[in-house]
């Protein structure tokens, strides 16, 4: 059984400093919904609203259709997945994973039956009785997985549970998370400043920052169309400029980055608020949307400098210097993108994949 | 061969001494109780004797003191175990500054001298007593519930301070890992706080144990007419010290040092390195096991108080006995014989010795001799006695 979570104009505030700012959202069941932010912007609040260990300010949280105000967590049908995992150091694996039906008071042999069920599931079969501390990284991760399963809840709350782990078994994690979430079916909500596990698995996204819920949608709606400076500076590379609104017919816009030729750039339905001339805006162009100009004519032309290359094999990161800034520039390394290091080199990019969006807040490299 | 330098021996000679100064008084106690000796001394030695066990064993009164003493020291421990892991609980759970002032608090009672505290329980309770109309029976003036409760103001912030180092290492996302998967409240505390402090409160319970046991200046006051062990020590070496004391001593010594040995066996085979060894040598396993050890020690201590029980020295004790008279009456010859010779030669000289020495003389068998204050007497009898 899986139950949708909304919450209702969510405000969480600790003395002077909010926390989350009016949290509005639905998670409908069997969803796999991320919260993507850097630390400090509210997602873990948010997620403890949700698992019952902080009472929100203001608004509501509803599970199931049912107010949650007042219902403490162990009477919640949640499990929380932490960051160190907490699995308990003094017990066994099974025990571990039986705690939740031991609380509850269910038979030792039942218990056992149940725990080597979920240890087949998250394949460690007969490892019941190891220790925690002799088990590696990802197997532990596993452990507290199914031991949040135990109890078959509603909503699987995890709070970045694979920062720990190295890039390897991450990679694999994310795989495996997303395989476990649609064999249970079960409301998956996930917490993480990692914006590539929140694309690979996530149905949706929000993105949150200082608080505040700055976007939500699918992965490539997230990448594609960002609608605040924050979301495109954060999810992803991304190259910003400064410019100003020419002119906007509702289709596209003319922008003047001071780059030459004024650019032009597509308006998407789904993107951020329109600008008018005159506006002030940031122009984003992504380092794989930069291209080589084949051609003398292409549209949204201009001419760079050589800076420096980081060769990564498949890909070559390159750092173009256009009128004093510095852009970047992704090239699949493929025999055909040479470049002149001692001559001007000129870049284009399509007029839908550039971005113009009210100038606010970026994200921090 | 290489000489060594002088300041190379330095360390050694440091250690020598410290070790000596260490267990120099213990050794010697332990000698003291094998002397015959009716006073703990190492020499003169007169004879091995076990008796001062016995004697020990038929002392009603330090038997009842250490009664007590077992009977508060569990008290306490029940007390302040319970006292002590709360306090420390809260302190890992509110704010840095509330934190601070509360550590204050809690920690004050180690900082006020026991006398004091003795004599404020003692005053406490008995207001209170009053307050009630409480008759003396009560226990508002009960030696032992007044001894506890005084006790348990310290004793319960030292165990606080061995929760407290413990508590600073748990994960309070166990906690909350519990409180997630449905456990209520209660059930979080037994199955997880409860196991992971398990170390800590066995620590402390032997400390809040032994603590309570040793201790004599809170409990001098609050024990009012009833005696502990420590009260009854001090009254003794207050009225007249034997060596039965010194058999306590060794008592409590072979106490401690088969627990110690007990444990640091126990501790050796569990380590990887030992675990190791013994896996392809089952007699050395068993032989190894701590189990094996206290066993061996516990016959031998059956054999201690087998050979002590009945071990007889009366017959050294009476020869002892024997010469002592023989001295005694040695001595008492010669001063009989001087008194004599200095009486024939100066006739006139007026005899200046005190109460009694001049009506006693020479027929009184006073077990000093006569005379013995006698200015006249001081030069003469010590080299006539050597």
């Amino acid at each position: 059984m899986t139950k949708e979570v909304s919450l209702e104009h969510v405000w969480v505030e600790f003395g002077e400093f909010t926390a989350v700012h009016k949290a509005n959202l639905n998670i409908a069941g069997g969803e796999f919904f991320s919260f993507l932010g850097p630390s400090g912007c509210g997602k873990t609040t948010l997620l403890r609203c949700i698992s019952g260990f902080q009472e929100p300010t203001r608004g509501k949280v509803k599970i199931g259709g049912q107010d949650m105000r007042g219902v403490g967590p162990n009477k919640r049908p949640t499990a929380l997945i932490f960051q160190n995992l907490a699995l308990f150091p003094l017990r066994s694996i099974a025990d571990n994973i039986a705690f939740p039906l031991e609380v509850r008071g269910v038979d030792k042999k039942t218990r056992r039956k149940r725990a080597d069920e979920l240890l087949e599931l998250i394949a460690l079969p007969g490892q019941g009785d190891k220790k925690v501390s002799e088990l590696s990284g990802g197997q532990k991760q596993r452990v507290a997985i199914a031991r949040a399963l135990a109890v078959e809840p509603d909503i699987l709350l995890l709070d970045e549970p694979l920062s720990a782990l190295d890039l390897k078994l991450r990679q694999h994690m994310r795989t495996e998370l997303r395989a476990i979430q649609k064999q249970v079916g079960l409301t998956f909500i996930y917490i993480t400043h990692d914006q590539g596990e929140a694309l690979t698995m996530s149905d949706r996204i929000a993105v949150m920052n200082k608080g505040k819920i700055e976007q939500i949608g699918d992965g490539k709606a997230i990448y594609d169309h960002p609608t605040t400076s924050f979301v495109a500076s954060f999810v992803g590379e991304n190259n910003v400029l400064e410019a100003t609104v020419l002119s906007n017919d509702g289709k596209a816009m003319q922008v003047d980055a001071g780059l030459g030729t004024p650019f032009t750039v597509e308006n998407h339905p789904a993107g951020g608020p329109a600008l008018a001339p005159g506006d002030a805006c940031h122009l984003f162009v992504r380092p794989e949307a930069l291209r080589l100009s084949k051609d003398e004519s292409a549209i949204n032309q201009f001419s760079t400098n050589f800076v420096t290359e980081e060769f990564e094999g498949n890909m070559r990161h390159i750092v173009m210097n256009a009128n004093g800034k510095d852009l970047k520039l992704s090239l699949i390394n493929d025999g055909t993108n040479a470049i002149d290091a001692n001559a001007p080199v000129k870049l284009d990019f399509a007029p839908e994949m550039g971005i113009a969006l009210k100038p606010g807040e970026l994200a921090s490299a | 061969m290489k000489m060594k330098s002088p300041t190379a021996l330095i360390p050694g000679l440091y250690l020598t001494l410290f070790f000596a100064y260490l267990f120099g008084p213990l050794i010697i106690m332990v000698i003291t109780a094998f002397n015959s000796s009716t006073f703990p001394r190492v020499s003169p030695w007169e004879c091995f004797t076990t008796d001062w066990f016995g004697k020990l064993a038929s002392d009603d009164k330090l038997l009842s003191g250490l009664g007590n003493s077992l009977l508060i020291g569990v008290g306490v421990v029940c007390v302040a175990i319970p006292i002590g892991l709360a306090a420390a609980i809260t302190l890992s759970q509110v704010g840095p500054k509330l934190r601070a002032a509360l550590y204050t608090i809690f920690i004050a009672p180690i900082l006020v001298p026991g006398v004091v505290i003795g004599l404020s329980t003692l005053i406490f309770w008995d207001r209170i007593g009053t307050l009630f109309n409480a008759p003396y029976e009560s226990f508002f003036y009960d030696g032992t519930f007044l001894t506890i409760f005084g006790q348990v103001t310290f004793i319960a912030a030292y165990s606080m301070l061995v929760f407290l180092s413990r508590i600073q290492r748990f994960d309070t996302t166990l906690t909350e890992a519990a409180l997630d998967m449905g456990a209520t409240p209660t059930q979080a505390f037994v199955k997880v706080l409860l196991p992971f402090m398990a170390p800590a409160i066995g620590s402390a319970t032997v400390l809040a144990f032994l603590a309570s046991l040793e201790n004599y200046n809170t409990t001098v006051f609050t024990i009012v007419s009833s005696s502990t062990f420590t009260t009854v020590l001090s009254s003794k070496v207050r009225y007249g010290l034997d060596p039965s004391i010194s058999a306590v001593a060794v008592i409590i010594i072979a106490i401690t040092l088969i627990g110690a040995i007990i444990y640091e066996c126990r501790n050796r085979y569990h380590t990887k390195g030992w675990a190791h060894v013994i896996a392809e040598r089952p007699a050395l396993k068993i032989a190894t096991h701590p189990g094996t050890i206290a066993a061996i020690l516990g016959v031998l201590t059956l054999a201690a108080v087998l050979f002590i029980q009945n071990h007889d020295s009366s017959v050294c004790t009476a020869q002892i006995l024997e010469e002592k008279r023989a001295l005694q009456q040695k001595l008492m010859e010669e001063q009989s014989l001087n008194t004599q010779e200095q009486t024939v030669p100066a006739p006139t000289m007026p005899n200046l010795g005190p109460v009694g020495g001049d009506e006693g003389g020479a027929s009184a068998p006073s077990p000093f001799g006569s005379n013995i204050f006698s200015p006249e007497n001081l030069g003469t009898s010590a080299p006539d006695g050597q």
